[in-house]
């Protein structure tokens, strides 16, 4: 094991808005051991993974991992990039191992291999496993997964941990595109191949997998550094104007998780509660503390998004006070109109009204929901398996806000304004209907590697 | 009694997806002396965060106060998973405004 280990990471999801060049450059400048960045979030929504497209523009993507592989190629270290292309489904992969590939031949760079390693999941692979008896526990609350949730899925990931990269990389991967990923796991890879301990190695993952997120002031896409030894992690900022203080380093630990004091991932757990913090200098945060512990059995988390319906979107505005007294009422009569029609909603639709100056953002849990603002906008959403139904349904009840029937109304000309009498077509509408993990014999099972030399 | 509402004495108050089920909500405090206060107000509870948002006692899965970041944390669970039709906040990261009015005893 050497004594310490850098890792720098830039982005703390690659592709989603552009890498800022600054900070980065200063970070190659103090010649990092790897260079490494995840590129996906379940935080976008179930549709990216669920109709397997990207959201972030290639064009950022291609920036991104541009600057990334020509400065790990320069300075002769590994750059590993996980959840490749926002969802880490096989696509995904297959896409970021094209523009390597793209970018190898472009910049005429010297011969290196690259590991792309897939870890989508077939749904007849998860039912075969559960007919094997294999329980597909839920996480935060879920059941257990069902073959009748699982029929509902269109596609489901394995949430890989660090051993796919780790034999990517004993094998001479110099460059390692993965899909979906732990993201803490992506960092400790390389750290625990290297012979640092688990916690420490994890830790590392942790406190860099979002960039400078975990340095303050707020600051999106700047570079941060993080070094590793035996029992402790510093962490410093890039950028001229940030700093990784014992306020930012500890608050960010909490960022995205339920609990300040566990980071679980595929194998075992990370535990931060009795992390002692110290600042360093006036931009570098040291962390010792930390404790790693496996899991009796491996088990991998996956997450899987299954289609719902089509999805029309439509817009009206509310000007008149009375109106705005009683929209729920107004709502009622537009809803009761499409149920004449089309039933009760359930599988054959689904009808949602948002109520934007009202409790649009907040829903039920709105505590000012009894003083509206004095014009509302209503987005109408309807949801169904066929497009034509989701549009129609869409228009009656969009139409019908309209033509509401108040006994008090005054304006009986319309009792909407219609910022343009159309229906939008949105994305289709998914569901995340995979959240929950399962057990593995070997923590490479669901995940494959391959291997190739590009360039020159 | 004196009381300060609590955006006056957060340095950040954010809410945001932990993971696709839940949303988690920070509150953060520039320094210990206002932290301590807060915390042992107790005006800042589960019970106070339910009844703010109206939601029943079982939908909150975790509170906690974290002393090395000057912290109390709370985490709820959605009414269903982020980004299925008829979201609000696909990120989660509107929902802490209500808590700017929680009055704190000063």
């Amino acid at each position: 094991m050497p004594e310490q280990m850098s890792i720098l990471s830039p982005t703390g999801h690659l592709g989603f808005t552009p890498i800022e060049r600054g900070s980065f450059d200063i970070g190659v400048s103090r010649r990092p051991d790897a260079i490494v960045a995840d590129s996906g979030s379940c935080d976008i929504g179930p549709q990216p993974l669920g109709a397997d497209e990207h959201c972030s523009p290639a064009e950022w993507q291609r920036h991104d991992l541009e600057l990334m592989l020509l400065a790990a190629r320069r300075l002769g270290v590994p750059m590993i990039v996980g959840s490749a292309s926002d969802a880490g489904t096989d696509r995904g992969v297959q896409q970021y191992a094209e523009i390597i590939r793209e970018l190898a031949q472009q910049h005429r760079l010297a011969p290196f291999t690259l590991a792309t390693i897939f870890s989508e999941v077939s749904r007849d692979e998860v039912a075969r496993r559960m007919r094997g008896g294999a329980r597909v526990e839920g996480l935060d609350g879920r059941p257990e997964l069902t073959p009748e949730v699982l029929a509902r899925t269109d596609r489901l990931v394995a949430v890989m941990g660090v051993e796919p990269i780790t034999h990517a990389l004993d094998q001479g991967a110099e460059v390692v595109i993965a899909g979906r990923s732990g993201d803490s796991c992506l960092f400790a890879a390389p750290a625990i191949r290297a012979g640092f301990p688990e916690a420490a190695s994890y830790y590392l993952g942790k406190v860099l997998e979002c960039a400078s997120f975990a340095a303050e002031p707020f600051m999106g896409k700047e570079s941060i550094i993080g070094t590793v030894t035996a029992d402790a992690v510093s962490v410093t900022a890039m950028h001229p104007g940030q700093r990784c203080t014992v306020a930012s380093v500890a608050s960010h630990a909490m960022y995205e998780r339920a609990s300040p004091f566990f980071e679980h991932v595929a194998g075992g757990v990370l535990d931060m509660t009795h992390c002692r913090y110290e600042q360093l200098d006036e931009r570098t945060t040291r962390v010792s503390g930390f404790e790693f512990r496996r899991d009796p059995v491996y088990r991998i988390k996956l997450e899987g998004a299954g289609k719902v319906g089509e999805r029309a979107v439509s817009i009206a505005g509310i000007r008149d006070p009375y109106t705005i007294r009683h929209i729920d009422a107004v709502i009622g009569w537009a809803r009761s109109k499409v149920e004449e029609r089309w039933g009760a909603p359930g599988a054959r639709y689904q009808l949602y009204y948002h109520v934007y100056g009202r409790d649009g953002v907040m829903g039920a849990s709105e505590p000012r929901r009894g003083t509206p603002a004095h014009e509302l906008c209503l987005v109408v959403e309807a949801v169904a398996p066929r497009w034509e139904d989701a549009e129609v349904i869409c228009a009656l009840g969009t139409r019908n806000l309209f033509y509401a029937r108040l006994p008090e109304v005054r304006g009986t000309a319309g009792t909407a304004a219609l910022m343009m009498d159309e229906v939008l077509r949105g994305k289709p509408g998914y569901e995340w209907t995979v959240n929950h993990v399962i057990p593995l014999g070997d923590p490479l099972e669901l995940t494959s590697v391959k291997l190739e030399v590009v360039g020159r | 009694m004196t009381t300060r509402p609590l955006v006056e004495l957060a340095k950040t108050i954010r809410s945001k997806n932990a993971g696709v089920d839940q949303i988690t909500f920070d509150i953060v405090f520039r320094d210990r002396q206002t932290y301590e206060l807060v915390k042992q107000s107790r005006a800042l509870s589960p019970e106070a965060v339910t009844r703010l948002y109206g939601i029943p006692r079982e939908r909150l899965t975790a509170f906690v106060e974290f002393d090395p970041a000057l912290a109390i944390k709370f985490t709820i669970r959605r009414e269903r998973p982020s980004g299925s039709p008829g979201e609000r906040d696909v990120f989660g990261a509107q929902q802490y405004a209500p808590l700017f009015d929680l009055p704190i005893p000063v």
